[in-house]
């Protein structure tokens, strides 16, 4: 017979579903500045850079957290620099130095005879590995998350709407712009357990995506972002359960049907406006 | 002490030198047009002015200070051409409403004091029947209009303006000349650049001619009249592109 609640009786579902729920908001918060900044594939290639942390970490017998927030904050203080500074056009450092540093991680992976279905559980994502640390992790850099972004949300907004005018009249880009790139990592960070290296990129991206087919103002849009983003995350987990599927790809498949979703509904609202 | 001083300034983009030992004042209360050929440093100027682009020799100080070191908010400013996403989840009271964001600290919302400088500057723009709407439903004088409005919900110190007029109709340029001359009268340093000399007399109290260096500085008047922005004119003219 089916029990609704059948998956709710093991602790690693409840943890699951914990970290799924502060994964989901933070993502789809977060992706609204990425979104209106078009920044999804920095989001990409961060995910995959933290990769080589990851790999590097576990093969020292090193923290999981610690190697991966090196990795990915290093990588994304570097992105910014070549943003700002670099004679390199963006998207082409992104493309060299975040497949680089995938390209490390696989490679020390492949020396290695232990490593390798614990390291791909990083790359697919493995809701059987959230201990109740993890949770605690998950759930302290998400509170540390919402009160830096409740903090910056204005210079966040004024900064990716039209940065120029807002450093003529002082705020300064340069942190709002760095500060953004480090809270994305550490978002990227504590979801990669959940969704997958490979994964996360799309749950940055599709339901603040999907948000942005259904209003034309701010608040709305990151509050619709986040409602796609709990009910993907939190879905997606329950469904992977009853389907024997990967979490991961539950949720993200279950965040693009929204967004097919929203892209009819504003095609049949607003039949000219494409994307 | 001037609102703004300008001493010896350089700025060198990788192989052009844009303006080449730059030298004025400006005191509080004074509309100071800046007139030059097209690729001049017009806009190069207001850009170091406004502390977007670092001097290569020479220095600016608005109030006194370099202007990176300036308290938020204290400098207005409005490009020539707005480079924005014009599919920006944003109304254009939300755009207005940004020029009080400087000045908000962290977790602030907004005071009665915010709410009606921003509503001041709709008034004063009459942009009230389109605060709601959204950014792309706009024509491009209500666009710049927008802007406008955004800088002087700031409260600004000094206002920037490049090329205001530039693509707007006459009504506006009216509107936009009587708010800027009021604002000059309440004691507002502005610093506007334009290619429409035929009304200068009205708009500034002082006119600079800018080709990399200053050809030209005094009333509107006495700078038309000495014929030097005629001759950069010509020169310009016979010699082509000059970037």
């Amino acid at each position: 017979m089916f029990d609704a609640l059948a998956p709710f009786q093991y602790d690693f579902m409840q943890r699951a579903f914990v970290a799924a729920l502060v994964v989901g908001v933070l993502c789809s918060a977060l992706g609204t500045y990425v979104v209106l900044r078009k920044l999804s594939f920095i989001g990409d290639g961060l995910a995959h850079a933290s990769f080589a942390g990851i790999v590097i970490a576990y093969l020292r017998g090193a923290n999981f957290y610690g190697g991966a927030a090196v990795a990915t904050i290093v990588t994304a203080l570097a992105i910014g620099f070549v943003n700002r500074r670099g004679r390199v056009s963006l998207d082409t450092a992104i493309g060299v130095l975040f497949t680089a540093a995938f390209a490390l991680g696989i490679f020390l992976m492949s020396r290695s005879t232990r490593a390798t279905v614990d390291l791909q559980n990083y790359l697919f994502g493995n809701i059987l590995g959230v201990s109740s640390s993890d949770v605690a992790v998950v759930v302290g850099v998400g509170l540390a998350i919402a009160v830096v972004v409740g903090a910056l949300w204005r210079p966040l907004l004024y900064t990716s709407f039209d940065p120029v005018v807002a450093q003529a009249a002082g705020i300064r880009a340069w942190f709002i712009d760095y500060a953004l790139l480090v809270i994305l990592a550490l978002t990227i960070i504590v979801s990669v357990q959940l969704v997958g290296i490979v994964l996360v990129a799309a749950l940055l991206v599709t339901p603040a995506a999907a948000a942005a087919q259904l209003t034309q103002r701010f608040i709305p849009m990151m509050a619709l972002s986040c409602t796609f983003g709990i009910i993907s995350a939190l879905g997606g987990l329950y469904a992977s359960y009853e389907l024997h599927a990967s979490s991961g790809a539950t949720i993200v498949l279950l965040a693009t049907l929204i967004f097919f979703a929203a892209l009819t509904v504003n095609a049949v609202r607003r039949p000219r406006r494409v994307l | 002490m001037n609102a703004v001083e300008v001493r010896g300034l350089h700025v060198r983009y990788e192989r052009v030198e844009a303006l080449q030992g730059v030298d004025f004042d400006v005191p509080r209360g004074t509309a100071l047009g800046i007139v030059g050929p097209n690729g001049s440093g017009k806009s190069t100027l207001l850009k170091a002015v406004a502390g977007l682009l670092r001097p290569s020799a020479g220095s600016v100080r608005v109030q006194g200070r370099p202007p990176r070191e300036l308290p938020p908010g204290t400098i207005g400013y409005v490009p020539q051409i707005e480079d924005v996403d014009w599919q920006f989840p944003v109304s254009v009271r939300d755009v207005i409403a940004m020029g009080r964001y400087p000045r908000l600290g962290p977790f602030r919302p907004f005071s009665a004091h915010d709410r009606r400088a921003i509503s001041r500057a709709i008034e004063a723009l009459d942009l009230g029947a389109l605060a709601d709407r959204h950014i792309s439903a706009l024509s491009g004088g209500q666009q710049q209009r927008t802007f406008v409005a955004r800088a002087i919900a700031q409260e600004p110190l000094l206002l920037l303006l490049d090329e205001p007029t530039t693509g707007v109709d006459a009504a506006t340029e009216d509107s936009l000349l009587q708010l800027v001359r009021g604002l000059v009268a309440d004691g507002l340093p502005v610093l506007m650049t334009t290619h429409d000399l035929d009304r200068a007399d009205e708009w500034f109290d002082r006119l600079i001619v800018v080709d990399r260096k200053i050809l030209a500085d005094g009333t509107p008047d006495a700078v038309l009249e000495s014929g030097a922005y005629a001759g950069i004119r010509e020169h310009t003219h016979t010699h082509g592109h000059r970037r």
